[in-house]
């Protein structure tokens, strides 16, 4: 991992900020010392949730959590597709734990805890990310990181999986407008 | 010369109003339906509405009745948190001798985001959609005979809800075709997802040879009709658009083309039936197939809600 100025290429390699997520994640589960709801945020988070759900021997599924509803751009992008919210237990007093692949302005993770908060109202809310790319423009911040880079806004990165189920970051360089 | 593009779609192609199914790509209805599908558990949650209209005013324009269509357009703007504002216009300016673009006009200047429109006229959303401002949406709910296309929509996303696919799927549309924007919106949908046939089946007064040219196949015997169908969809026969000798009497119409529970055994057995309501029941279907366990035209009205609001969300996000 490493930080770049613009135009050079990042390296991050996924696969070993997920073992350190579930590491960190395992501990976290321990601590805490409560019964905790996994979800992912749609599409990457899920990914996540998933292979943290089967490495951690836990017997529910995880939820999945889509931002699509209370997205903030929604009059100037339209309606995205995605898949559905499906939650899977009773929001009311629960200990959720948020997880995503790549935090960046924040809007996201407004838009998913509005989602989360039409199915009741949780006890806590947690987000963990396997990297936190800066640039916010909201007051949130997650509990933990696996990795955090600098990123110029016009480069996107997003969390890939392959067929055999391994993670990888695809980093896209946008052409100037 | 500048060719005549869909006036559904902006220049990128983007859905700005349903007007018809007619026209319409296999992407575009398939993504109505994807989105439906997200809609279709707002019901279940807590907070039954989500946000994406809220601040939006959709005007419902009925200049002809329609109580269930109505409903389901102010139920699905509602659980977008859009102002909804019922214009009985039946009952109001028409009657008075304004024109419909004066009405529009008007109703316009009052910050109309949407407007979902009824006329006997068939073209009238077209006229309207030809006249509205850039951000301003128009969303077909029936015109004249032309087209109804959120029914059929929602009888699309029934069909897929129940049956997985279009791919080998046989849809017999049962009934008076002739008079129904219902059906030509059905055959427009599901000929362009790719069912594997459409049937329309009837007596030839009310079911035309040259509907052949839709692509779909015309049956003037009930047997022959739904025989092997997975989709049997029943409508109702309209004796408020009928004009000359076209049936003898409803009766004589039901003792051919009536569906009841020992004609539905023509079709497969695990056949849905379907009707867009309002039910006659015992003209077109007998109650103990509208009853019955292979009924979902509850299902029906249920999904028409989810399938509102994907229409409403995808056009007032795309601009003219």
């Amino acid at each position: 991992m490493s930080t770049s100025p613009a135009g050079m290429s990042i390296h991050l390699e996924a696969e070993v900020l997920y073992q350190s997520l579930l590491r960190h994640v395992r501990g976290w589960l321990v601590q805490t010392g409560q019964p905790v709801e996994l979800v992912g945020i749609a599409s990457g988070g899920v990914w996540l949730a998933q292979r943290l759900r089967v490495d951690l021997g836990l017997a529910a599924e995880p939820g999945v959590i889509s931002s699509v509803m209370h997205r903030d751009d929604f009059a100037s992008r339209g309606l995205a597709s995605s898949v559905q919210t499906r939650l899977g237990f009773d929001v009311n007093g629960a200990h959720v734990l948020l997880l995503d692949d790549v935090l960046y302005t924040g809007r996201t993770i407004r838009a998913v805890l509005n989602e989360l908060f039409d199915h009741g109202r949780p006890a806590q809310v947690s987000l963990m990310v396997l990297v936190d790319r800066g640039g916010r423009q909201l007051p949130i911040e997650a509990a933990w990181s696996a990795a955090r880079i600098t990123l110029p806004a016009h480069q996107t990165l997003q969390l890939a999986r392959d067929e055999q189920g391994h993670f990888s970051f695809a980093v896209d360089t946008a052409e100037p407008a | 010369m500048k060719l005549n593009r869909n006036p559904q779609l902006n220049k990128n192609g983007e859905l700005i109003h349903l007007l018809s199914t007619e026209g319409l790509s296999k992407d575009i209805l398939t993504h109505i339906l994807d989105t439906a599908a997200n809609f279709v558990s707002v019901s279940d949650r807590e907070v039954k509405k989500v946000p994406l209209l809220r601040g939006k005013s959709v005007f419902n324009l009925f200049f002809e009745n329609s109580t269930r269509t109505r409903t389901t357009f102010e139920i699905a703007a509602t659980r977008l948190s859009a102002d909804v504002i019922n214009l009985d216009i039946a009952r109001s300016s028409a009657s008075k001798g304004e024109s419909l673009l004066d009405t529009i006009a008007n109703l316009s200047a009052m910050a109309a985001d949407i407007f979902v429109v009824r006329h006997s006229e068939s073209g009238a959303p077209y006229l309207i959609a030809q006249h509205v401002a850039p951000h301003v949406h128009v969303v077909n709910a029936g015109d004249g005979r032309h087209a109804h296309p959120t029914q059929g929509l929602l009888d699309a996303y029934t069909i897929r809800h129940f049956k997985g696919n279009f791919a080998n799927l046989t849809v017999a549309i049962v009934g008076d075709v002739l008079h129904s924007r219902v059906a030509r919106s059905n055959i427009h949908a599901l000929t362009t997802l790719g069912c594997a046939e459409v049937r329309v089946v009837g007596p030839r007064t009310l079911v035309p040879s040259d509907m052949a040219a839709m692509g779909v196949r015309v049956c003037h015997d009930l047997k022959e009709g739904i025989s092997g169908a997975d989709v049997v969809m029943t409508l109702r026969l309209q004796n408020e658009r009928m004009s000359g000798a076209l049936l003898p009497s409803s009766q004589e119409f039901a003792k051919s083309f009536g569906l009841t529970r020992e004609r539905l055994q023509w079709a497969k057995p695990d056949a849905i039936v379907m009707h867009p309501g309002p039910v006659n029941r015992g003209v077109e279907i007998d109650s103990s197939v509208v009853d019955g366990p292979q009924s979902v035209v509850l299902n029906q009205v249920t999904f028409g809600i989810a399938v509102r609001m994907a229409v409403m969300s995808i056009v007032a996000g795309h601009s003219a």
